[in-house]
């Protein structure tokens, strides 16, 4: 989640926006739960406060889905990307929203990336997020992954990009 | 050139440029990150200095103390208990006259136990004779360790310095910051050469005790040293900004302080959101102001006078609290403008302790109250902000 913060940072930075990312999280250890935000802009960002009202939600686990509201907050034209098992039949979410689905999981999985019963998706989502997102390309999410990514840079790259393609909007 | 980076990163980055020679610390959260990155560039060779990695933090200040005696620049990051466990040697550092520099990324205090930030850490090391500075950003953070070298290995200073920012707002927030060029920061800063040094074969005496008709001339010489970087600070900015084309306030850096009849007084990473909220109410007729702490040691006095000579209110926020007195900050800052003579109303809120969110919503209603007590007058001279079971209004 912070790595997935840090790659839409820096991809955004490279594309000439001013750029902020931060986690919330208590421990720093693998497992437990984690939040992490991203301001993008064409000013230098001085807020340094948590996102309240954010345009765009990415969820990674989407077993949070029953456990907090992913919605809080969230702008009326703003878009919600999860991490979801494909063929899965999704939850009740308000239909004011419009939502896309990617099995980042399956993905990263396929990639090798992670082990095969914890998988790491935090590159394939940001693949995902490139398609929806108005102000990120794909390319330069691809180039941050390659300088983030401590091993496997090319499944990383590759998991990215198969998620691009396969992202779909779904309706609830 | 610009990179996205971590106030931890850029505080590693900080130390690199500066060329450290010998750095000790022990990880805590949340500065660990600085520790691992510092031993990566030595690893790698980026850096050539010693890494000691030592048990505790009392004893990375022991080590960095004996390095810095040899005449080693020697740089230690930490935070929260760590800072606090570092307090008897702290006062070592600064009368032995060495300019250490550190990181405390500041972090609250348990019980209960908290990673996040609030100053009660930074703060409860004021009176240890190190200079310390509040930082907003990540780029003054990388940019304040290496004028801190300047400033404090200067002979009229000889003292250690604090670099502070909040922790996981700028230690773990990624932002673009200049990495500047190997060359111009050599040039800027000189390779650390002191005038006394243990020495083999040049026997002298360190740490000696001095009976009671010699001890206070060792304070009187230390508060000089204080005292002289006042101006110090400020020279060492300018020459900072005149090849680096940066400056971050000197002492005080004022934010459309000029025709404020309110400011804000602060300190750390709420400080820049506060210039959000001073641009906003602007733009709706709010003659407002942020004055910004970026030196609390030495204290701006000089600079408070002045600004508080020509505001009616003058709201000062702490990020922490002085128990049995009120914020630090404030109380400072009431003392600096007591000589005026048309003292504004002054009051302190205190808030965003142990992480809790200073919003820009919470900032533009200290505004508003500041506004209303300063023609009113403050019933409460100390306001604590957004705790639940009182006042409602910061909700």
């Amino acid at each position: 989640m912070v790595v997935a913060s840090e790659v839409l940072a820096k991809a955004a930075f490279k594309m000439g926006f001013e750029v902020s990312s931060f986690p919330f999280f208590g421990v720093e250890r693998r497992g437990a739960p984690v939040t992490a935000y991203a301001r993008i802009d064409e000013h230098p960002i001085r807020n340094k406060s948590s996102i309240y009202e954010p345009d765009y939600v990415v969820v990674l686990d989407s077993s949070l889905l029953r456990g907090i509201d992913i919605l809080e907050g969230l702008k009326p034209s703003g878009k919600v990307l999860i991490n979801y098992p494909a063929g899965k039949k999704l939850p009740d979410l308000p239909q004011r929203y419009k939502y896309f689905l990617i099995d980042a999981t399956s993905i990263a999985a396929a990639h090798g990336i992670g082990s095969q019963t914890a998988p790491i998706v935090n590159t394939a989502i940001m693949g995902a997020f490139a398609k929806i997102c108005d102000k990120v390309a794909l390319e330069p999410v691809l180039e941050s992954i390659r300088e983030v990514a401590p091993v496997k840079e090319e499944e990383n790259v590759a998991a990215a990009k198969e998620a691009y393609e396969r992202t779909t909007e779904a309706t609830p | 050139m610009r990179e996205v980076m971590t106030g931890n990163y850029a505080s590693a980055y900080g130390a690199k440029l500066a060329r450290a020679e010998v750095i000790a610390a022990y990880p805590i959260t949340p500065q660990t990150s600085i520790v691992e990155k510092l031993a990566d560039f030595v690893t790698t060779g980026e850096l050539k200095a010693q890494f000691i990695p030592v048990e505790s933090e009392h004893s990375a200040m022991a080590a960095c103390i004996a390095a810095e005696t040899a005449g080693a620049r020697t740089y230690t990051a930490t935070s929260s208990h760590g800072l606090t466990l570092m307090h008897e040697v702290l006062i070592w550092a600064s009368g032995a006259r060495l300019p250490i520099v550190m990181t405390n990324v500041s972090r609250a205090m348990a019980p209960p136990w908290s990673v996040w930030v609030d100053h009660m850490d930074s703060i409860a090391q004021r009176d240890t004779g190190w200079l310390q500075f509040f930082c907003q950003s990540n780029q003054e953070v990388l940019d304040t360790i290496i004028m801190a070298y300047k400033v404090c290995e200067s002979s009229g200073i000889m003292l250690p310095a604090m670099v502070i920012m909040d922790a996981f707002i700028q230690s773990h927030t990624s932002e673009p910051v200049d990495l500047p060029d190997q060359e111009l920061v050599d040039s800027f800063l000189p390779p650390y050469s002191p005038d006394l040094k243990i020495e083999v074969g040049k026997p002298m005496g360190f740490g000696s005790l001095v009976k009671p008709d010699q001890y206070m001339e060792f304070r009187y010489k230390a508060m000089l040293g204080m005292k002289a970087a006042r101006d110090r600070v400020l020279r060492v900015e300018r020459e900072f900004k005149s090849i680096f084309g940066r400056e971050h306030g000197g002492l005080l850096e004022r934010y459309e302080c000029d025709d404020a009849d309110v400011v804000l007084v602060a300190a750390g990473s709420v400080a820049a959101t506060a210039k959000d909220v001073v641009d906003s109410m602007r733009a709706k007729g709010h003659r407002v102001g942020l004055a910004r702490i970026r030196s609390f040691r030495p204290f701006p006095h000089d600079e408070i006078r002045a600004l508080a000579g020509k505001v009616e209110g003058m709201a000062v926020l702490d990020r922490s609290y002085t128990f049995g007195a009120a914020g630090a900050m404030f109380t400072e800052a009431r003392a600096s403008a007591y000589s005026v003579q048309k003292r504004p109303v002054m009051k302190n809120y205190i808030a965003g302790l142990g992480g809790r969110d200073i919003t820009p919503r919470i900032l533009e209603r200290i505004f508003e109250d500041i506004q209303v007590v300063s023609r009113r007058g403050a019933e409460d001279e100390v306001e604590w902000v957004d705790v639940a079971g009182l006042q409602r209004r910061w909700r």
